[in-house]
């Protein structure tokens, strides 16, 4: 059965919404195959805008691994907004691919890529607009598998009502396992249905499928157990760990898009998982252990992602890019590759000390100075120490006067309010920072032309974590703190001029700490506010804290919990959480020690350079930390040519003699 | 120059640092100006869409572009007036500077594979003398209106070319104004469907052939549509249709000259 594109149909409508060119396709790098040419088809999702989604690494590099297979197609959908949505429930137009333009509904498996907890209403959207019931329960053979990944899959239990399955963990590897089942089962026939299906996948023990497990609560609220309801499923499902970044050097063929998005830039990932030990961040943990790509890897995709793309940005991703074990030979390399060249690099720099700027120095060669970004995270020493996030004041200073005397006039300072046992005085510490920051500045800088931004972001406690159990400030708190902050900022009038002060309200940080957190039971405010048309939680003109409010106390007390039962509540050891049957390979134990190690301020060191503190995941997941250096450098790129110099009797200003060889 | 064609073509696109003297960018040595068109789903690409598009387009291609002196050097790219977002186009121009000279039909196939299909560089002259700017004065519109009967068409047509002035509005950057989309149409024709392919179900659908001045404000395919709402009341079912034929100079006898046609002629006499 072929399936024909809806582009027709969805034509009469673009021109009454606004940036059309958003769901047109056209992308180089774009990959339409013949639909009946392929056996396994994917329909993946960034389940945000286009402009947030299109930029995404885990969705490209997924798209191309997939579509390198020649018997599977891979396409894209994104979220629409709002004014296209209503018109195609109006005109009864689907959710669809901007490949193709092909209706998701058609598709064997759906595959949605939560990076934030806050695109679930998102999710549903496109569910409800591809014609696939929300409910996992009432699909038949007819609909496609609908499986979440990302990060936010840790937890997907608000979300186990309305997906099929869920991946932890690495995609590459994971996607083609799916696609081999997939293929398999439907070769012979499909046995078994649907049901044999995610059975199949169930038994890999590394694909949750949530119908297989059946979770009891105790008559207080709290989790009695989670278990398989059916003898030939696992009891834990295991994360998945991609080893040796060198043999899946992806990215190869980037999606550049016609439309603005809020990344222009060819990324590369220079390394995947984190040791540093950030109690607060979830992306650390559950992406351990440390895996680098080389040197040689990165120049080389560099070198074929520009040509391929046109792109004039590099950016070096990573959770802490300046600790790759061969991070100044990388810069310095590609800063000599394209030093007559209008490219230019950048990395998140988040590492608060002078090597920093060393690579930053290097990066702005060619003449744009990009901002730079420090991340003590909190004011204080004292909470740094609680948050493990190993940085004093002085270290702090040293670096941005070192900035600031050669020649950076701005740098943003990143902080978070709400950490556990934050009080008024941690967060007041913030101001007496940035006064100092400005006043040595000045003095190094020579001049009062200089300025620092302090952006502060609202914590929220992750799955995962040693922050699992920490209980959640509340939104006034957060607030009146942060009130605080801005008068004691503003409280010396020449140093405060030249501070900027951005931040969120607490209220957005409660709910993703509510969706992060949260059980089975929580999939019932999702869709509650869905129903009430809540849509683009991510985006603060849309997000609404009192439908959620609203939405919970709606449904919440039949089960006897409510709104600050999942967020302001500290959680005891014992406690069993919605997760513990997920395997990040952290082992619980050991984080419930880092959460009492953070509680009386002990600070614990990256196993890369210390001895292995049993974090439990190399061990848990067969894995080990594979980094450099392996001595190699990046060489001089050879000269490309493509264009020649026109016929001699129109070459007016050149002698022929010059001209470039073809 | 000579070292820098000696280079790779990537060394020879420098932005110098910023702390040398301005002035250190390559010199134009040759222009080139291009036609190309939007078409099909990518005809919803704005203009800055496609600037942005282009630009990429021209390090894919390893173009010798030029860049203007100053601290932030741009590319040297002029565009002469882009179709509005959502219409396709068979002739937009721009013209680009070069510190390298190259052969426009090898500059042409190659930009044109760097570009999505559907974003087509069709032409590519040598520059002449002129200005692109001073040779646009009126564009050829062909607007199709599915759905709508072309006697329907006619008759609105002919109120409205009746008519000494048609007041419309549009929100501008301005805001809300009224002006008339009248005096700018020099041709305002119904013309004949084109023939179905047999067995096919035929939808009535109206063609507008349009013909209008550059004036200020200026006034689009969309403010002649409204034209015809406020004389005739035609209220199309569908979204229209509409596709730039073509831009230049305005004859008398009502023609439009092709903008690249002079640069042409002096290549010719170059050639001799």
């Amino acid at each position: 059965m072929s399936v024909s594109s809806v582009f027709p149909q969805l034509e009469q409508l673009l021109p009454r919404v606004s940036k059309p060119i958003q769901y047109v396709g056209g992308e180089l790098g774009v990959v339409v195959k013949d639909w009946d040419a392929t056996v396994v088809r994917w329909a993946l999702m960034y389940p945000d805008a286009y402009e947030v989604g299109l930029p995404n690494q885990g969705v490209q590099i997924l798209y191309e691994v997939l579509n390198e297979q020649e018997d599977v197609l891979a396409e894209r959908t994104y979220s629409v907004w709002p004014d296209l949505e209503a018109l195609m429930k109006e005109n009864g137009v689907p959710q669809f691919t901007v490949d193709a333009h092909r209706p998701v509904k058609a598709f064997d498996v759906f595959g949605l890529s939560f990076a934030t907890e806050l695109g679930y209403t998102n999710m549903l959207s496109a569910l409800d607009l591809a014609g696939i019931p929300l409910d996992s329960a009432d699909r038949d053979e007819n609909h496609p598998i609908v499986l979440a990944g990302g990060h936010a899959s840790f937890n997907p239990e608000p979300i186990a009502d309305f997906i099929d399955a869920a991946v932890l963990g690495d995609g590459e590897e994971a996607v083609l396992e799916i696609t081999g089942i997939i293929r398999d089962w439907k070769a012979e026939g499909r046995p078994g249905g649907r049901d044999e299906l995610l059975l199949r996948l169930a038994r890999t023990e590394s694909i949750y499928v949530p119908r297989f497990y059946d979770v009891d609560y105790l008559p207080d609220g709290r989790i009695q157990r989670v278990v398989p309801n059916r003898p030939d499923v696992p009891f834990r499902v295991a994360k998945r760990t991609t080893m040796d970044l060198d043999a899946w050097p992806y990215p190869k063929k980037p999606l550049v898009p016609l439309a603005e998005t809020v990344h222009e830039r060819y990324a590369v990932e220079i390394f995947r998982g984190c040791t540093r030990g950030c109690r607060f961040c979830q992306a650390g943990m559950i992406t351990r252990p440390v895996r680098e790509r080389s040197i040689t890897t990165v120049g080389q995709m560099v070198k074929e992602g520009l040509e391929f793309s046109g792109y004039s940005e590099v950016g070096l991703l990573s959770l802490s890019s300046a600790d790759h074990s061969e991070i100044g030979d990388m810069c310095s390399g590609l800063a000599e590759q394209y030093a007559d060249t209008n490219v230019s690099l950048s990395l998140p720099s988040t590492r608060v000390d002078a090597f920093n700027i060393d690579l930053a120095q290097e990066l702005s060669r060619n003449g744009r100075r990009t901002g730079l970004t420090f991340a003590p995270e909190g004011g204080s020493e004292r909470i740094r120490k609680v948050i493990n996030k190993m940085v004093t004041k002085e270290d702090l200073i040293r670096t941005v006067v070192t900035a600031y005397s050669n020649g950076w006039r701005q740098v943003k300072l990143y902080f978070m309010c709400g950490l556990p046992t934050e009080t008024d005085e941690d967060v007041l510490e913030i101001a007496h920072m940035a006064h100092e920051v400005i006043r040595a500045g000045r003095e190094a800088a020579g001049t009062k032309d200089i300025r620092c931004t302090v952006s502060i972001g609202g914590f929220v406690p992750k799955p995962h974590t040693p922050f699992q159990w920490a209980s959640m400030e509340r939104p006034e708190v957060i607030d009146a703190r942060l009130r605080m902050l801005k008068n004691e900022i503003n409280s010396d009038r020449s140093l405060g001029r030249a501070i900027g002060f951005r931040y969120h309200d607490g209220e957005p940080s409660l709910i993703e700490g509510l969706l992060s957190r949260g059980d089975r039971r929580v999939g019932k405010v999702i869709r509650r506010v869905w129903e009430k048309g809540g849509r683009f939680d991510g985006w603060s003109e849309h997000f609404s804290y009192s439908r959620w409010v609203e939405a919970s106390t709606e449904v919440l007390p039949e089960y006897g919990v409510d709104l600050d039962w999942f967020t302001t509540r500290e959680r005891e050891e014992l406690e069993v959480l919605p997760w513990d049957h997920l395997d990040s390979g952290l082992d619980k134990d050991w984080l419930w020690q880092d959460w009492q190690d953070s509680l009386s301020e002990y600070e614990q060191d990256d196993c890369r350079w210390t001895p292995c503190f049993d974090c439990g995941v190399c061990p848990a997941m067969d894995t080990e930390i594979q980094i450099g250096p392996t001595g190699k450098k990046l060489l001089p790129l050879t000269p490309v040519n493509r264009l020649t110099a026109p016929p001699a009797a129109l070459d007016l200003n050149e002698n022929p003699s010059q001209r470039v060889p073809a | 120059m000579k070292t820098l064609l000696k280079g790779s073509l990537l060394r020879r696109l420098p932005i110098p640092p910023k702390n040398q003297p301005v002035g250190g960018q390559a010199p134009v040595v040759q222009r080139i100006r291009l036609r190309y068109a939007k078409r099909g789903p990518l005809r919803f690409t704005s203009h800055r869409d496609f600037a942005r598009a282009f630009e990429r387009a021209l390090r894919r291609a390893t173009v010798p572009i030029a860049f203007s002196q100053g601290f932030t050097p741009h590319p040297k790219i002029s565009y002469a007036s882009a179709a509005p977002t959502g219409v396709g186009s068979e002739a937009e121009y721009l013209e680009i500077g070069l510190q390298a000279p190259v052969d426009p039909e090898e500059l042409r196939v190659a930009l044109d594979a760097a570009l999505s299909p559907g974003l087509d560089v069709l032409e590519a002259v040598i520059a002449g003398g002129g200005s692109l700017a001073d040779r646009i004065d009126a564009s050829h519109w062909r607007i199709e209106l599915p759905e709508v009967e072309p006697a329907v068409a006619e008759k609105a047509v002919a109120a409205f070319l009746g008519s000494s002035e048609v007041l419309v509005e549009r929100m501008t950057k301005q805001g809300r104004r009224s002006f008339d989309a009248r005096a700018a149409v020099t041709r305002c024709e119904v013309t004949h469907e084109p023939d179905l392919p047999s067995g096919a179900v035929a939808v009535p659908c109206a063609i507008i052939d349009l013909v209008v001045r550059q004036v200020t404000p200026a006034v689009r395919p969309d403010d002649v549509l409204s034209g015809l709402r406020v004389v005739a009341g035609l209220e199309p079912p569908v979204p229209p249709r509409v596709t730039r034929l073509a831009q230049g100079t305005l004859t008398a006898q009502g023609e439009i000259v092709d903008p690249l046609d002079a640069d042409r002629v002096d290549v010719g006499i170059g050639e001799r």
